[in-house]
């Protein structure tokens, strides 16, 4: 930042800087609160809680690695895992395919904030309206989705109640809402490419394809590595449309591991064990954060 | 999916003798082919909504005779009326709702209470803090900024447990307190927003309004403020927003009627409604009147939000 740069201020002396110490203190003290009791303390109070046994109701008791022990050999949480992954493969590979393509036509096709504006829309509307809009919507009997499927005779689906395909329409719904969002973090990146590299291709002949293809692929690379590493993490934490469609269900098909963590929690009261369960998901997700920037790094931008 | 990727290719393949006429507009099939895909997802994007309002304005009772009709079945206000509770049992058994009381003015009223303290709160708290990143020195500055930024990592569910107990081992369950407190004071990303924006504004102002003898809280609240005013207005709207949308921690520490925000209240009015015979125009205009608002944002600050989303992509 420019700023940084400019010449210090008169005050800028030592005596000064104790001076503003104080008053740094009184701008800073909210949000330190805040930090400190909800963000920092229940930060270190879950890694504690992941080595006790705690029901609410009595203090909670230290056993150690047990609670790990335990979810080694828990069959359900090898589920909970197998079903996230399926649900972050499908959502993330359809979405950011999906978004690539709409970005694409947006930036080559029209400069209307409207539209963009528009696609982004299913954004903004809650998580939980959008599940029971597309609950309604492929509801087996009346739902418009099998209501079109009747007229090209093919028979209702059960979409939400299949097992093999309740998690690919959790994902789909998901896709719906965050299309627009992907989208438009992409074309912001697709602006930053300049216009003669284009103008460049084109005088070269360059097919649109070849320009997609040589071009903006290339050049948007680093952007597109951005994207998924807000989206992944993002995808890794489904929740509420799970718990206000299928609930876990049908039998375990859709018990994601945030729902198998609240599911423990709130139904079983088993706080220790959801403590170390949430320990697992935050070293997953930081586990993938870090590969994310890793391969970021190795694979930095061809414009420099 | 793939002919999405062709669209462009498409173009591609009309005849070399276009690209001869260079300052000709190029009205190829490619063009009218990505157009159409274009508005293609602009219908799949916007025909749930409409079939929202559709639903929402139907008959109940007659909507399953007619469930593949284009417009509202036998229109009615029925299903408004009856989430919003202004109509009797008999009117809302008569139109294929359950007949239960069912307050949506209640939940309303609630959504707006917690999203409006939870905003002002963030954003004025947050902005505190990042003036005193943005502009003051005081030793350790740059650790606590760091150790704010890590927070950004560990995810909600993480923090959800133990705040859940805090609040319950403060009795403030099923309080408003207990469901504004974690967001009240500040989120990373609101500090670490602001502070981006404070450390732009040109120092030389407030040096001129310094030799005047103007104290930090002067400067704060006459220049930084009022010079902030769009990323701090734009911060609010998202904060609103999300707030507004929020279910999971409402939906924990807020399950009684006179806290229960519309979120949580749709969660549990779906589960209410008879498995045989849902309620599926009540339902619909339950999420409309949860979407409006928001919508209602969005067509005043469409803009605003479209572009603050590129500002957090560009970075």
């Amino acid at each position: 930042m420019a700023v940084e740069a400019s010449p210090p201020l008169h005050r800028a002396s030592m005596r000064g800087g104790r001076r503003e110490a104080g008053v740094a203190l009184l701008f800073l003290s909210p949000a330190l609160l805040g930090f400190l009791v909800f963000f920092l303390w229940p930060t270190l109070r879950g890694f504690y809680l992941s080595l006790t046994e705690y029901s609410l109701l009595q203090p909670p008791e230290f056993i150690g690695l047990g609670n790990y022990q335990e979810l080694v050999k828990d069959p359900q949480f090898w589920n909970s895992l197998k079903v996230t992954l399926e649900y972050v493969f499908i959502n993330i590979g359809l979405q950011t395919t999906l978004a690539l393509g709409l970005a694409v036509l947006l930036h080559r096709l029209t400069a209307s904030t409207l539209l963009r504006g528009v696609v982004l829309l299913p954004y903004l509307i809650a998580n939980v309206v959008v599940a029971l809009l597309w609950y309604w919507m492929a509801d087996y009997n009346l739902g418009v989705l099998n209501q079109v499927l009747g007229w090209l005779h093919i028979s209702p689906i059960a979409f939400f109640g299949d097992s093999n395909l309740a998690i690919p329409t959790i994902a789909f719904v998901n896709v719906w809402r965050h299309l627009g969002y992907t989208a438009l973090l992409i074309f912001a990146g697709l602006q930053t490419i300049p216009k003669d590299v284009y103008e460049a291709a084109s005088m070269d002949g360059a097919t649109e394809w070849q320009t997609f293809r040589r071009i903006t692929m290339p050049l948007l690379r680093p952007v597109l590595f951005l994207v998924l590493m807000l989206t992944v993490i993002g995808s890794w934490q489904i929740f509420d449309t799970v718990a206000v469609t299928t609930r876990g269900g049908p039998v375990n098909a859709t018990r994601v591991i945030q729902y198998y963590i609240y599911d423990r929690a709130f139904t079983r009261y088993d706080f220790g064990y959801a403590s170390a369960l949430s320990v697992v998901l935050f070293f997953i997700l930081a586990g993938v954060a870090f590969a994310q920037f890793r391969l970021m790094r190795a694979d930095e931008s061809d414009l420099g | 999916m793939t002919n999405l990727a062709e669209a462009p290719a498409q173009a591609a393949a009309a005849p070399p003798t276009h690209r001869a006429d260079a300052g000709a507009p190029r009205i190829s099939v490619g063009r009218v082919l990505a157009w159409v895909v274009l508005i293609l997802f602009i219908l799949i994007t916007l025909f749930p909504f409409y079939w929202m309002l559709r639903t929402a304005l139907s008959n109940n009772r007659t909507l399953f005779a007619h469930s593949s009709s284009w417009l509202p079945v036998d229109f009615t206000w029925g299903a408004f009326k009856r989430v919003l509770g202004l109509s009797s049992f008999a009117e809302a058994q008569a139109e294929g709702g359950s007949g239960g009381s069912i307050q949506f003015w209640l939940y309303l009223r609630n959504s707006i209470i917690v999203s409006t303290a939870i905003t002002v709160g963030q954003v004025f708290f947050s902005a505190l803090a990042a003036y005193a990143f943005a502009r003051l020195r005081w030793p350790g500055r740059d650790k606590v900024f760091f150790l704010f930024l890590c927070a950004l990592m560990v995810p909600p569910i993480f923090t959800m447990l133990p705040n859940f107990v805090l609040v319950k081992d403060l009795g403030l369950l099923n309080t408003f307190p207990g469901i504004v407190a974690p967001y009240f004071f500040m989120t990373p990303f609101a500090v670490f927003f602001l502070r981006q924006f404070f450390l732009g504004v040109n120092r030389e102002i407030e040096e001129a309004a310094m030799l005047d003898g103007a104290g930090h809280l002067t400067l704060f609240f006459r220049i930084i403020l009022p010079l902030s005013s769009a990323p701090i207005t734009t911060l609010g709207i998202l904060t609103f927003i999300n707030a507004w949308n929020e279910y999971f921690w409402p939906s924990l520490v807020g399950q009684e009627e006179n806290v229960r925000v519309l979120t949580v209240a749709l969660s549990i009015f779906k589960s209410q409604t008879p498995q045989g015979t849902p309620d599926w125009a009540g339902l619909m205009a339950g999420t409309l009147v949860a979407a409006v608002p928001v919508i209602l944002l969005f067509l005043a600050f469409g803009r605003r939000i479209v572009n603050s989303i590129q500002f957090s992509g560009i970075k």
